[in-house]
């Protein structure tokens, strides 16, 4: 009987609503206002290079965040993301220490990175798990390994060229800032203008009927795993870069960091809608609220208060401005 | 038999509305106590609805139920329940994780919820529904351990703990067995004898005849005759289902039949459909008829390489193919526009151009990217060639009206240029203007050389269209008309099962 | 389905045959693994993870799952730690009634958030997590509470008691025993079942499945909070950027592996009890076989993703699919 649902094809809401009310929309001004309010507290943040320097503490869970934006479009979510970071760079680190050259310890890396998303694909598409508990069993496991290959010391000793990618900078935008970025300009075509970024929404939308259209669901929801798995990967070794040290405890809690930015930017929690835009955004929005309640002498870890709260309302309000565009 | 002065139930004018099209138009009815009243009727009769309404499933948009004399509102199953009706319904509603004499009992009682569950007592009186039904269920067994005739008693024995005066039953028989069905026969007899309504929603007649006293007929939402079962022979059952005048469209013209497009040899899959044989030649619209359940919908996905077949032979264009996922089937050019559009072909929340160009992305590609351009115009022609009815291309799909989806959907499988089309109730919730425009569609289609296999349950609409029309019933093909002797009748005589199974 | 209902029971017994086998290895390799200490020191690792196992199966038998715990435990031990601080007159009990209480209301908050938004709770746990934490730190302005102000009475329960066995081993089983009853006979418990095998079943029968879920997510804050009480008995002090982190996911594999079916419905307490032990026994092998501690999270991590397998293959196939590669 739900075949008989009609509706008449005049209603249709109004341009100037669908491109106000979005969740995008709600980003860009809370960044807006987050911007002018730090300005006007703190003379910092009008220092554009201020804030470019501090982007480099927040930038590789930006990075791992745009991928993810793609997983949770297609309606899966990775929340091992954090955890492949700290293996691959730990699996880097090793073989560096091992001595097996720093190319072939980037490629391990890489490479480790794109297996353990690969078999959160497989947990997903071919155990059918649901994906919000399968990556949290994976989480805890590579968490582990990372644990047993590196034990509690810190790994290091890399070259000094490989050291401190975060200081070089062309003109005053960081590297890191600057990978972001191209990241972000890929990622945004490749959602917002291909042929592989339409069967992702599609299938986010609607898996049974992206199936009934030809889409292979299965192998899309592995190629977004994987590609999950490498950019986390990249992430991590930026982040070993960095700090010039990998050990296993490396971007503990960068799950909630990597959700945290892609719920912020607007991204459905139930898959079919978000962009690459609203990620972007969203990331430094966090960064000028973190920076300022840093800037602000708040402890990091009474941030983490302001960081649970947002990402709360912040799904709240994803899903009521999606519901109110539902009808 | 009936010890009650008047009716137990009586319902006066019940029409229900879904989404502003009334799919059943002032219902009267009156149900006995200790008297079992079948339910007949095509798909789509309406015959379900109204059983709904009396569970409180559904609200009537207007109507009056009476109980025992009494006007009642059934605003939910539970309120139903408390009244003293109950629907079972043919995959029982239970809890698979939890034991039997829970699934009797859970839920719905008033008393406090940091109380006891009275384990002892709730096995005693669970033994003693499931005794009174006489069959063998241990009260402490896993629902989901038991066989669907088991889960159906459980059902039955929980209508009775619920002192249920009436009891509707929609196609009770369709997953038993032979023996599980005598076995249900003599408890719903017993039912009766103890002076309960019973309300029996079947597609076999002989069923009918050897159980049920009473016969009402729907059809196209109206009720169209109620008597005593043995005051109508089968032949007369069937042709007030099928009373529908044929409407006024333009016959197809006879087909110029080609080579065979596709042809299928011995497909089987265990529960589903067994051993179906037959050919669809290019510029041939080949109908299947048939019940709801006949298996019609499962053979078109397997075909469709959504739940392949387990046994069998597809050929297309001659040669056999293997086909393990729809895009295998899209690759041999096969179209398929299901049944359950909401489920299985809108993008609710996607633009409508979007909804369109889904299956055919070479159509809106350059290179791996999306040509915007191309895109418009793509959908801008095809929104343009099926006439959709629409305020612009961007709107979301779900904004249409059913009519227009479905059109956005043919649309869609057009710009794949298939050579077979999969049509499965491809006008079903769809009003009158924009039917006939499918119509024309389909036979211009067929003209074209393309070869439609047409799943309805429309026997006027295959009729119409179709050169050929197969019959399926309980997953097997019982029959195959040329359009020349093919009629509603031997369409349905064909179609409703005539021994048990 | 006949196959689950059937893999659920044989769940208890393989769990048993599993201890048995782990026992019988180790105790081979490592004959002192086979005494009485042993025992002692297993029974001694649990109780937290064995409290806080009993609120977590409720809510993933409930369809649900709560990440937050870990911060519940740290916000309600260092709440309670504080007040025994400042209040050193107050009574032990009073500290355990307090540290539940806490816990059940931030367990409510979760519920009610997951109820009132229909939201899926391990993102809105995850939040909590957070939030919960950087209350914590707020709450204690990033100092521990010391030793020297964590009541006598409260280590000594993790010590002994008059019966010989810790009191707070007591109070776990204790706990699990009252987790059973509640499961097992009362109308509330059976509900949390009805909601989590069918939910759309349970709302036709009148079952407030709103309720239920924050009924379970109340409890889970609840235990966690007692749980908290039980970590400054055993480990004497409390720190805000120690206590409890991580603890979820010991609990969730504990939960997992105790046969709890992530989809709902399914899950007994003695399986739970059994996986709790299981855990606890693994955790205390690896030291005495030599084998680093470092060891512990990655083989929890498998538990974890062995045990997914196990019941999503039996469920859907996976092997079949894996093998055959048929099945997108």
């Amino acid at each position: 009987m739900s075949a008989t649902e009609t509706f008449d094809a005049a209603k249709v809401r109004p341009l100037w609503h669908r491109i106000v009310v979005r969740p995008e929309t709600v980003t860009l001004l809370l960044l807006i206002i987050a911007i002018f309010v730090s300005a006007s507290l703190s003379p910092f943040f009008a220092d554009l290079r201020f804030v470019l320097e501090s982007a480099t503490f927040y930038i590789e869970f930006g990075i791992v965040a745009l991928m993810l934006t793609l997983v949770v479009v297609s309606g899966e979510i990775d929340l091992s993301v954090a955890a492949m970071m700290a293996l691959s760079a730990c699996l880097f680190g090793i073989a560096h220490r091992a001595g097996l050259g720093m190319p072939l310890a980037i490629i391990i890396g890489l490479g480790s990175g794109a297996l353990m998303g690969a078999l959160n694909g497989v947990l997903v598409t071919i155990f059918r798990l649901p994906s919000i508990i399968a990556t949290i069993g994976t989480m805890t496991l590579y968490r582990g390994i990372a644990q047993v290959i590196a034990g509690d010391r810190s790994v290091g000793g890399f070259p000094s060229w490989f050291v401190g990618i975060d200081f070089i900078a062309v003109g005053i935008v960081p590297v890191p800032v600057i990978i972001f970025t191209i990241l972000a300009i890929l990622l945004g075509i490749v959602l917002g203008g291909t042929l592989f970024g339409r069967q992702i929404y599609q299938t986010g939308t609607n898996p049974v009927a992206a199936r009934h259209a030809g889409i292979r669901v299965g192998r899309l929801k592995r190629i977004l795993f994987i590609a999950s798995g490498l950019t986390s990967a990249v992430a991590g070794l930026l982040m070993a870069s960095r700090l010039g040290v990998v050990r296993y405890d490396l971007a503990t809690g960068g799950e909630l960091q990597a959700v945290l930015i892609v719920m912020l930017g607007g991204t459905y929690i139930f898959g079919g809608r978000g962009t690459i835009a609203g990620t972007f955004l969203a990331l430094w929005l966090l960064i000028i609220i973190q920076t300022g309640m840093t800037v602000a002498n708040i402890a990091i870890d009474a941030q983490l208060t302001v960081l649970g709260l947002l990402l709360i309302l912040a799904i709240i309000s994803a899903n009521s401005i999606y519901a109110s565009g539902r009808r | 038999m009936s010890v009650s002065p008047g009716p137990l139930v009586e319902t006066r004018g019940i029409a229900k509305s879904f989404s502003g099209v009334e799919v059943l138009h002032g219902i009267d009815l009156d149900l006995n106590a200790g008297e079992i009243h079948a339910l007949l009727g095509e798909n789509g009769a309406g015959k379900s609805t109204f059983a709904k309404i009396l569970a409180g499933v559904h609200r009537p948009t207007r109507g009056e139920i009476r109980l025992a004399g009494e006007a009642v509102a059934i605003g939910s199953p539970l309120e139903a329940q408390r009244l003293g009706v109950t629907l079972i319904h043919q995959e029982p509603l239970s809890f698979p994780h939890l034991t039997v004499a829970e699934n009797l009992f859970v839920g719905g009682e008033e008393t406090k919820v940091l109380g006891r569950v009275p384990w002892r007592r709730m096995a005693e009186e669970a033994a003693r529904l499931i005794d009174a039904l006489g069959v063998s269920i241990d009260p402490q067994a896993v629902m989901s351990g038991l066989s669907i005739a088991d889960q159906q008693m459980v059902e039955i024995a929980r209508a009775l703990a619920a002192d249920t005066r009436l009891i509707i039953m929609d196609e009770p028989t369709a997953p038993l067995t032979p023996r599980e069905v005598a076995t249900l026969f003599d408890i719903v007899r017993r039912l009766k004898s103890e002076g309960r309504a019973i309300v029996f929603i079947s597609h076999r007649l002989e069923e009918v005849r050897a159980l049920c006293d009473q016969v009402t007929v729907f059809r196209d939402g109206d009720l169209v005759q109620t008597a005593p079962v043995s005051d109508l022979t089968d032949d007369d059952i069937i042709r007030l289902m099928i009373g529908r005048p044929l409407q006024d469209y333009l016959h197809k013209e006879a087909a110029p039949t080609g080579n065979e497009a596709l042809a299928v040899k011995g497909l089987t899959r265990a529960g589903a459909f067994t051993d179906i044989s037959f050919s669809l030649r290019k510029g041939e619209v080949l109908g299947v008829a048939g019940l709801v359940g006949a298996g019609r919908t499962d053979v078109a996905r397997a075909i469709f390489g959504i739940a392949p077949a387990e046994e069998g032979e597809i050929r297309i264009d001659g040669s056999p193919t293997t086909i393990g996922e729809p895009d295998d089937a899209i690759e041999h050019g096969i179209a398929y526009v299901p049944e359950d559009r909401a489920i299985a072909g809108i993008f609710k929340t996607l633009p409508v151009d979007q909804n369109i160009t889904a299956a055919a992305p070479e159509t809106i590609a350059r290179g791996p990217f999306v040509s915007p351009r191309r895109e418009r115009e793509t959908a801008a022609d095809a929104i343009d060639r099926l006439s959709i009815r629409l305020a612009s291309a961007r709107q979301p799909i779900g904004e249409l009206s059913g009519g227009n989806q479905q059109k956005a959907i043919l649309a869609r499988w057009l710009l794949t240029d298939p050579q077979i089309l999969i049509l499965d109730e491809p006008t079903r919730g769809i009003d009158v203007g924009v039917k006939a425009e499918f119509y024309d569609r389909i036979n211009q289609l067929a003209g074209e050389g393309r070869a439609v296999l047409l799943i309805s349950s429309d026997l006027p609409e295959l009729l119409t269209l179709a050169d050929r029309i197969l019959v399926m019933s309980e997953g097997r093909l019982t029959a195959e008309f040329s359009r020349e002797e093919a009629d509603q009748e031997k369409i349905m005589q064909a179609a409703v099962p005539r021994t048990a199974a | 389905m006949t196959a689950l209902s059937r893999l659920a029971r044989a769940r208890e017994a393989g769990l048993v045959v599993m201890l048995v086998i782990l026992f019988v290895v180790v105790g081979a390799i490592q004959p002192r693994f086979l005494t009485v200490g042993t025992l002692d020191i297993i029974l001694l690792a649990i109780p937290l993870i064995l409290v806080a196992a009993m609120g977590q199966m409720m809510v993933i038998v409930a369809r649900h799952v709560d990440l937050s715990i870990g911060s519940i435990l740290g916000f309600a031990s260092i709440a309670v730690g504080m007040m025994f601080r400042d209040v050193p007159e107050l009574p032990l009990w009073l500290g355990f009634v307090l540290g539940i209480a806490i816990g059940a209301a931030l367990g409510f908050v979760n519920g009610l958030i997951v109820a009132l938004f229909g939201l899926p709770a391990i993102i809105v746990t995850l939040g909590t997590l957070s939030l919960y934490r950087g209350l914590i730190f707020i709450l204690s302005g990033g100092r521990q509470v010391d030793p020297n102000h964590i009541p006598e009475a409260l280590i000594r329960m993790a010590q002994t008691s008059p019966f010989g066995i810790p009191w707070i081993v007591i109070i776990a089983f204790a706990t699990a025993l009252l987790a059973y009853v509640f499961l097992r006979h009362m109308r509330l418990g059976r509900e949390i079942y009805a909601a989590g095998s069918n939910p759309d079943a349970a709302r036709l029968r009148g079952i407030r499945v709103n309720r239920v879920t924050l009924v379970v997510f109340s409890i889970s804050g609840a235990m966690a909070g007692l749980a908290g009480l039980m970590y400054a008995a055993r480990f004497g002090y409390v720190n805000p950027g120690i206590t409890g982190v991580g603890f979820e996911l010991t609990v969730i594999a504990a939960v997992v592996i105790g046969g709890v079916s992530i989809n709902g419905g399914i899950g007994s307490v003695p399986g739970v009890v059994l996986g709790v032990l299981l855990l606890g026994s693994v955790s205390v092998a690896l030291p005495i076989l030599g084998i680093s501690g470092f060891w512990q999270d990655a083989i929890y991590g498998a538990i974890i993703v062995i045990a997914l397998i196990v019941d999503g293959s039996v469920r859907a196939g996976g092997l079949v699919r894996l093998v055959t590669g048929r099945g997108e």
